[in-house]
């Protein structure tokens, strides 16, 4: 099977809610895919829709050309892990890992090697309602890693993690990528994916609003901000204004410069002798970039929000 | 870029998703070690109320042990008296007698319970008899006039045929006619002595070659049953005594025209002086005409003669109760934790995941149900029948369909109770539910709460009707008794009381699989 995830033009509405309001994307394989946004902005809706759990008011979400529903035994083709509380308590990790391996014809040693792989191999045997949400989400990976798929869906992984843990979660996650599987993994905060994800889908509103590789999103943002200081700020910002930059004062001293770029803006300052001690462009971080992209979907959500209760 | 991921452990793929499903739904049961002790504790209930019941259950007669009832040659226990005026019959042959007159007494009936008034119970009966032998439950078939019913044919206690209606008179007299040829008895009737009518045939298998034959009457108690309170009846039962004047009577065999014996079949010691000395029955002979009086019946024994063996399974409606809450809990309990979407996902084929999980809480507890009453159905009779109580004997095939049938009634029970769990995605709705459509009818029925209309149609209505699996004796039109569920009669068959829990099951998974379908998980 082709392991890639493609969602068609999305929309599904809860009631007076719309949640998905034309979602589309493709997750290609060999590369963790970050699905990014704000809490709301329709990130496990559009999980729940790939996985058949919802159905799509229009539209299409198909893995590897097909509807997970027509999937034979879903879980060789697709491991999701889409919410860590879904144990039944009195049962142990190995029994439910064990359920779902009878499920989908595997054996009992499947169910060990995932355990080992997931490091649960202590707790296997204890009742999974003792379990802390970190263990919980490792038996989650486990149970998504069960049939050997090549697609993987996580919701929210990284939630309850300790340091240590997400730690392991990210080289988890780089490993599963470089063995050639299509990773999707959905985080509300973009610091987790740093270094993890090669691909970001944002996603606000019930909709995309970017699709992009990690660098040309980092480059579209930082785009040409340069922190400029001075002992001249009035007489630096006359020149830099004239060629036509933005200017603002950020202190007494300091200048923030947009439309030029850092070498252009010492060079123009040294033609007109301007003195200043610093020029320096701006690094914008994963973060920056993210909320700079969800900030027009968290001032509607808020706006929507009100209407809703109206 | 696009790759291809090769499965590692993809033993048999291409075999079928139910079989999976259904180990997997087994391996989720059989893990939650809750579950696996209910469906014990519900079996060990079963049993347990059981063996409570019998060993407190006693009964004694005054002198030694109680006498037993007769049993009829189908294996049932059996009410067999009356007055018998008979001769042997050799081989083939035929009896032929005219009826003219059938008068009776009932003893102090209501609404004034002050009186002997004249008159004839329903199922009075005076006629011809061709008996094995004058032992009682011995083979017979009998073509006589009732009370109530007409002329009819009978044969064997159970079995009974529908002549013409009518009674008789000097002005019209009914003639009789019964003849043997090898096994087979025919019996005829006629109005005039030359125009006769079939009204039915028996074949009594095994019949020796020489039987009794002769002229028989006899007369049931009347039976008026008033409800008492809230929850109990009495039944009173009076005596009512026959008489009938035969003329014309003949019979046709090889060694015909010997004399009348006479004997009273079932004259045991539960008769009171009065009934034998107030008005005595017997025989009256003056030339060709013959004047008997009777009292008694001849047809099968009731509940009320001794316990049934279903009486053993009283305490399956608790077992039910904790099958139900298990049954409910093995699809509810997903709901509560939202492990209904790893199901889900394991299983995105809806309708098929329920059917797992039905089949897989059905066999479970059909399993420990027929273990239960497997159990509780020999070892409590054993104990009632050392305490004196008289088991009412029924065949094997009786026994297997009251205990598989309880087995199977707590099983569709549970497949009932997981759909409305399905259903109602609530454990105490679903839970509640099941309970207030299954035990408590069977509870109100059966305990006669209720009216007897309202009890009845409870029984026919509710899912509770499954319980007539349960009944071994059955109702018999020809015999009057207090067919109530508090006696263990039901107003529906066996097997319909169960297709109607069958039918609502049905219904209920069929609604739960259509919702599962549609409903976002």
């Amino acid at each position: 099977m082709e392991a890639t995830i493609e969602v068609n033009d999305v929309h599904k509405r809860f009631g007076p809610i719309v949640a998905l309001d034309g979602m589309s994307f493709t997750v290609k394989p060999g590369h963790v895919t970050g699905f990014v946004g704000p809490n709301g902005a329709g990130k496990s809706t559009t999980m729940r829709v790939i996985l058949g759990l919802d159905a799509a008011d229009e539209g299409s979400a198909l893995i590897g050309g097909r509807p997970y529903r027509s999937l034979r035994h879903p879980l060789r083709h697709v491991g999701a892990h889409v919410d860590a509380a879904a144990l039944q308590p009195s049962r142990s990790a190995r029994n439910h890992l064990l359920w779902l391996a009878h499920s989908q014809g595997l054996t009992a040693e499947r169910v060990d090697e995932v355990i080992e792989q997931a490091g649960l191999r202590e707790a296997a045997r204890r009742r999974a309602g003792g379990y802390s949400l970190g263990m919980r989400q490792r038996l989650g990976i486990a149970a998504a890693l069960l049939g050997d798929p090549p697609v993987i869906i996580l919701d929210e992984p990284f939630n309850g993690l300790d340091p240590e843990g997400i730690v392991w979660m990210r080289g988890f996650l780089a490993e599963l990528a470089g063995q050639g599987r299509a990773v999707l993994v959905s985080s509300h905060l973009m610091s987790e994916l740093q270094d993890t994800a090669a691909h970001l889908v944002v996603v606000g509103r019930g909709k995309v609003i970017a699709d992009a590789g990690v660098a040309e999103l980092l480059a579209a943002v930082s785009g040409d901000r340069v922190t400029l200081r001075t002992t001249a700020p009035s007489e630096a910002a006359r020149v830099l204004e004239h060629e036509g930059a933005t200017v603002a004062a950020l202190g007494h001293d300091t200048l923030t410069v947009s439309g030029l770029a850092a070498e252009r803006v010492a060079a123009l300052l040294g033609a007109r002798t301007v003195p200043f001690h610093e020029v320096a462009a701006h690094r914008a971080t994963l973060e920056d970039a993210y909320l700079e992209l969800t900030r027009d979907a968290a001032e509607f959500r808020a706006v929507s929000g009100q209407e809703a209760r109206r | 870029m696009n790759t291809t991921i090769p499965s590692r452990s993809v033993p048999r793929a291409q075999r079928g998703g139910l079989a999976y499903l259904l180990r997997a739904e087994w391996t989720k049961f059989r893990t939650v070690r809750g579950w696996v002790l209910a469906v014990v504790v519900a079996a060990l209930a079963t049993v347990l109320l059981g063996l409570l019941t019998a060993s407190g259950s006693h009964s004694s007669c005054p002198e030694g042990p109680c006498p037993s009832p007769p049993v009829g040659p189908g294996g049932e226990a059996v009410n067999d008296r009356f007055y018998f005026v008979h001769q042997p019959l050799a081989g083939d042959g035929s009896i032929t007698a005219r009826l003219t007159s059938m008068t009776g007494i009932i003893t102090y009936p209501p609404p004034d319970h002050d009186e002997i008034v004249p008159g004839l119970v329903p199922w009075a009966k005076a006629g011809i008899i061709v008996k094995q032998s004058t032992e009682q439950g011995s083979a017979y078939a009998a073509v006589m006039l009732t009370g109530k019913h007409g002329v009819r044919m009978q044969n064997n206690f159970t079995h009974d045929t529908a002549g013409r209606p009518g009674g008789v008179s000097a002005a019209s007299p009914r003639w009789l006619r019964l003849t043997r040829s090898g096994d087979t008895l025919t019996g005829y009737e006629s109005t005039d002595g030359k125009q006769w009518t079939k009204v039915g045939t028996a074949r009594l298998a095994g019949l020796s070659a020489t039987v009794r034959v002769g002229l028989f009457v006899n007369s049931p108690g009347d039976l008026t049953v008033e409800r008492v309170g809230l929850g109990g009846s009495t039944g009173q039962v009076r005596f009512t005594q026959t008489t009938a004047v035969f003329d014309q009577v003949s019979l046709h065999s090889k060694a015909a025209g010997g004399a009348w014996s006479r004997v009273e079949v079932g004259d045991g010691p539960g008769m009171t002086d009065w009934e034998r000395f107030h008005r005595p029955n017997g025989l009256e002979q003056s030339g060709g005409t013959l004047t008997v009086t009777g009292t008694g019946d001849i047809g099968p024994l009731g509940a009320e003669g001794g316990q049934s063996i279903e009486r053993t399974l009283g305490g399956a409606f608790a077992g039910l109760i904790v099958v139900i809450v298990v049954a409910v809990l093995f699809i509810t309990a997903e709901y509560r934790r939202g492990l209904i979407r790893t199901t889900l996902l394991a299983g995105p084929r809806r309708g098929r995941v329920l059917a797992a999980k039905a089949i897989v809480i059905g066999t479970v507890t059909f399993v420990a149900g027929l273990a239960a009453a497997g159990v509780a159905v020999p070892i409590c009779t054993r104990i009632l029948r050392s305490n004196g109580n008289y088991i009412l004997p029924v065949t094997l095939l009786t026994e297997l369909r009251v205990i598989v049938g309880t087995a199977a009634l707590l099983a569709v029970a549970a497949v009932f109770a997981l759909a409305l769990g399905a259903l109602f995605r609530r454990s105490v709705a679903a839970v509640v539910t099941a309970i207030v459509v299954i035990v408590v009818p069977y509870i109100l029925a059966t305990t006669s709460i209720l009216p007897l209309g309202a009890a009845q149609w409870l029984l026919r209505l509710t899912p509770a009707a499954a319980f007539a699996i349960q009944q071994s004796i059955p109702e018999y039109p020809q015999v009057i008794s207090h067919y109530a569920p508090q006696m263990g009669y039901y107003p529906l068959a066996p097997w319909a009381g169960f297709a109607v829990l069958c039918g609502y099951t049905a219904l209920a998974l069929g609604s739960a699989v259509f919702l599962l379908r549609r409903r976002d998980a």
